[in-house]
């Protein structure tokens, strides 16, 4: 079923351009790596040159280091290697997030990497891209995920701060430190109170304003003394491995929340023992998805990570010519627990 | 509706009891007293039977969702719960007519009520048309009104003690105003939160005063003279109540189980108006004056018809120890020996032996602390498990309170528990679900407690396999979470701290000694209960 046209092959260390000779978002150190986006199961270290959209060229060398030898190219712009056209196209996961777009002889394969299609003033809008391979994320691959208006998903955690100020509780709120913080950070009112953050969030927090995101201030939480600060009236935006350790113990009675897409199941909610948990997702759901792959024209769909057997099934349903292929990118995961595993 | 909807989701997303209670408080506050009382039938775990199957409520949610039958169950295998599932596919709701939500009780009264008397047709159009009201939160909420099984981490226990902060009226009260059957209606709460004395309808039963175990030596206790000593039964703890001609039969359940046990229903006839018996009901052995093995009463339990040959072979008996009411009043308040010498009077007027006083541990008052220990010893004997220790002038009282009823069991380590997990065995047992967990109540929820894997007859264990089938709501890899209802008896050699448990407690060699068809995930032990076995402090 496999065109022979086909530019990228899956290989034991990800997905490779032969003709062109390099990787695309390897998972093993390689020659020539080409980088969707900053997350750690993308962009990995090792790979001895890597080249990316230019858009994150801030949070990139933030994760990646001084050392890591990365080119950057303009969104939409393309460039011939090895006599095959690379282009990146915004994916709208995070900031700097890009689909790449593979081109030789008039056949072009899409790697959306992440993404996707809900508003999101932090990162560039996505723009779907017409192709005759589109390979596609799966992480909430499943009609049950649906995601609630964010506008709506934000009202809601303004109005949990302010709860947490009137019983005197400080508002821990968790959600991944590139990307889904300075979404939320964006996107809370915060006239509400002061807010505090993480040192790995404010790390990010610095490469999102050089590169020209908007976002409310933000205090480390490591600079200040604690004992000075009414934390009962704070917001603070922390990594969800930050609690339950010593880290916390410094805000006293505390209500956890965390944003994730994995919210939308009650189960989930309550296996992590959270206070409150807000629905709020860097990936496509169900619908979204199905949209993509529509606006795309592409024949043949090849899906990764999350729910790709149900995707294919479904696809192949509706005469898609579509296949699983198997990754080691984790997607949106939850800490300490195997989603996938059921 | 709405602010039931919106109470449902309070009490799920705390598991602080305080807060629960809250929660809980606040709702009662405003709360219409027509939406109150259904609000207070569902939480403390009534549902509305036969209203729909819920294969239908499966197929009619896939058709509505556009959906095939394998993705539901995709969907349904990632959820682990039907009502949330079936409220996450669906179309999302229709844009509001104008009306506004209906209220609890109208919801309940006006929409869900009839479907039972409709034909499959019109059934499935109003339950979409039910569906299209709702957001994806109410419609979760709203399944579980018609599915039952509204786990939300709230006990009887902790509404009561809500209506009891809310109305200022003593939490014993309302217990016993909430006991046995009631009607969800105004009138009843009404009667619920009423200030003054009300009168008791006649089926009502009293709250059982339940024992602790006893932990210390028993010279602890004191004065032995002060103390009475029973044997402590095993069988069905039962209260018994003639009133106005009638006789009713509660399980400590809180099930009227009056039809299963005729013997002792024709005794009580006997008994004057107004009258009010604790006891055990066991099968019973005439020729040796004590009770039949408890299998043997086991195969009387939960049958619609019973032949005469269980008739004959398994004969029972309620053992009374105690009196709760007589001539029509409240004793509660008098002394055990008071309560005690009026049952012997009462008890005497009787003819039949099928309700009777038990066999005593020793003639006269205790005189020391190791004869009972002694008597103790021969509890195997008596197919009892140990002792009862109740102090001679104490009152019957709610629930388990701590001082003056205990139970000093002969084997100390065995509790009950509920099963929360299972598991797919290995070797003879690999199709069977057979290695189980099992929880203790801790607070309002269970935690997990011991796993056990054997003790169960190979008959018994394809019922639990099948029951685990039919009941899982999550699968962890090749774990099942399974809806906790079976209690079972799980018996150990030892008891330590441990850090790495998450209920704080190690056991040894725990096995499952039974399964307690007679009780319910509520009658299940507490952790403290456990904690209190420890033998370090």
């Amino acid at each position: 079923m496999v065109s022979s046209n086909e530019l990228l092959t899956m290989t034991s260390k990800g997905l490779f351009c032969e003709p062109g000779n390099f990787y695309v978002d390897p998972w093993r150190p390689v020659d020539h790596a080409v980088i969707t986006h900053a997350h750690a199961d993308h962009a990995r270290w090792g790979s001895k040159k890597y080249l990316a959209a230019d858009t994150s060229a801030e949070v990139l060398r933030i994760r990646m280091g001084e050392k890591a030898d990365l080119r950057f190219q303009p969104l939409g712009k393309s460039q011939t290697i090895n006599g095959v056209s690379v282009t990146f196209y915004p994916a709208g996961h995070i900031l700097g997030s890009a689909q790449v777009k593979i081109e030789r002889a008039g056949y072009a394969t899409v790697v959306s990497g992440d993404y996707k299609r809900n508003p999101d003033p932090t990162c560039q809008a996505f723009e779907p891209v017409r192709c005759h391979t589109f390979i596609t994320e799966s992480t909430f691959g499943l009609p049950i995920y649906r995601w609630p208006d964010p506008q709506t998903v934000f009202d809601g955690i303004d109005r949990w701060w302010k709860l947490n100020q009137d019983s005197g509780k400080t508002s821990i709120l968790l959600a991944y430190s590139l990307g889904k913080a300075q979404r939320l950070l964006s996107g809370i009112d915060s006239s509400i109170g002061p807010i505090y953050t993480h040192g790995a969030v404010e790390k990010l927090n610095a490469g999102y304003r050089r590169s020209g995101v908007e976002l409310p201030e933000t205090t480390y939480v490591g600079e200040v003394d604690s004992k000075e600060v009414d934390w009962s009236q704070a917001l603070v935006v922390a990594p969800p491995s930050a609690v339950g350790g010593p880290w916390s113990k410094r805000f006293g009675k505390i209500s956890v929340a965390m944003a994730s897409g994995w919210m939308q199941i009650r189960g989930t909610r309550r296996r992590r023992s959270m206070d409150a948990g807000f629905i709020l997702s860097d990936h496509v759901d169900w619908a979204d998805l199905m949209q993509t792959i529509h606006d795309t024209e592409a024949e043949n769909i090849w899906v990764t990570h999350g729910y790709s057997d149900v995707v294919v099934r479904y696809l192949k349903e509706k005469g898609f010519n579509a296949k699983v292929v198997e990754t080691e990118f984790t997607g949106e995961q939850l800490e300490g627990e195997t989603e996938q595993a059921s | 509706m709405r602010d039931f909807c919106e109470l449902y989701w309070r009490l799920d997303s705390t598991t602080k009891t305080t807060e629960k209670v809250l929660a809980l408080e606040a709702y009662f506050c405003q709360a219409a007293p027509k939406d109150a009382i259904w609000a207070i039938y569902f939480l403390t775990g009534s549902r509305i039977k036969r209203l729909v199957k819920t294969g239908l409520l499966r197929q009619w949610a896939t058709e509505e969702a556009g959906m095939s039958q394998w993705l539901f169950e995709e969907c349904y295998d990632r959820v682990g719960d039907l009502a949330e599932t079936i409220s996450l596919v669906l179309p999302s709701k229709q844009p509001a007519q104008g009306k506004s939500a209906p209220s609890l009780q109208s919801l309940i009264e006006n929409q869900l009520m009839p479907l039972r008397e409709m034909e499959e047709a019109e059934l499935r159009e109003s339950v979409v048309k039910l569906w299209q009201q709702f957001d994806q939160r109410e419609r979760f909420v709203l399944g579980k009104l018609m599915m039952g099984g509204f786990r939300v981490g709230v006990s009887k226990r902790l509404v009561i003690r809500a209506l009891a902060k809310h109305t200022g009226i003593d939490a014993a009260t309302i217990t016993h105003r909430l006991m046995g059957h009631w009607e969800p209606t105004v009138e009843f709460y009404e009667e619920l939160i009423d200030p003054d004395e009300n009168e008791t309808a006649i089926s009502k039963p009293y709250p059982f005063f339940l024992a602790n175990p006893l932990k210390e030596e028993p010279a602890s206790l004191g004065e032995v003279g002060q103390w009475v000593a029973e044997w402590k039964w095993d069988g069905i703890r039962a209260q018994v109540i003639r009133r106005q001609g009638q006789t009713f039969i509660w399980s400590r359940g809180e099930d009227l189980v009056t039809d299963q046990f005729p013997e002792v229903e024709t005794a009580a006839s006997e008994l004057p108006d107004g009258t009010v018996l604790d006891g055990e009901i066991l099968g019973w052995d005439q020729s040796n004056g004590r009770p039949l093995a408890f299998n043997q009463l086991q195969r009387r339990l939960g049958r619609k018809k019973l032949g005469k040959k269980l008739f004959t072979e398994v004969p029972v008996v309620l053992l009374a120890f105690d009196l709760i009411e007589t001539g029509g009043v409240d004793v509660r308040e008098s002394s055990l020996a008071d309560r005690q010498s009026q049952l012997h009077q009462v008890l005497s007027g009787l003819t039949s032996k099928a309700i009777q006083e038990p066999p005593k541990v020793v003639e006269g008052p205790s005189q020391d602390w190791k004869s009972l220990a002694r008597a103790r010893e021969s509890s195997k004997a008596m197919r009892a498990e140990g002792l009862m220790l109740k102090r001679v002038n104490s009152s019957y009282q709610v629930g388990r309170p701590v001082g003056d009823w205990w139970k000093w069991k002969v084997d100390p380590y065995t509790i009950d528990a509920v099963l929360i997990y299972a598991q797919r065995g290995h070797g003879r047992r690999a199709n069977l679900y057979s290695d189980y967990t099992f929880a203790v109540w801790k607070e309002d929820g269970l935690v997990p407690f011991a796993k056990a894997y054997s003790g169960l007859t190979d008959a018994e264990m394809r019922k639990v396999d099948k029951f685990v089938r039919k009941n899982t709501n999550e699968k962890f890899g090749p774990v099942r979470s399974v809806t906790p209802e079976l209690v079972f008896e799980l018996a150990f050699e030892n008891i330590q701290r441990s850090t790495r448990h998450k209920s704080g407690v190690a056991v040894r060699f725990p096995r499952i000694s039974r399964w307690r068809h007679d009780k319910k995930p509520v009658d299940a032990d507490r952790l403290e209960t456990i904690v209190s076995m420890l033998d370090d402090d």
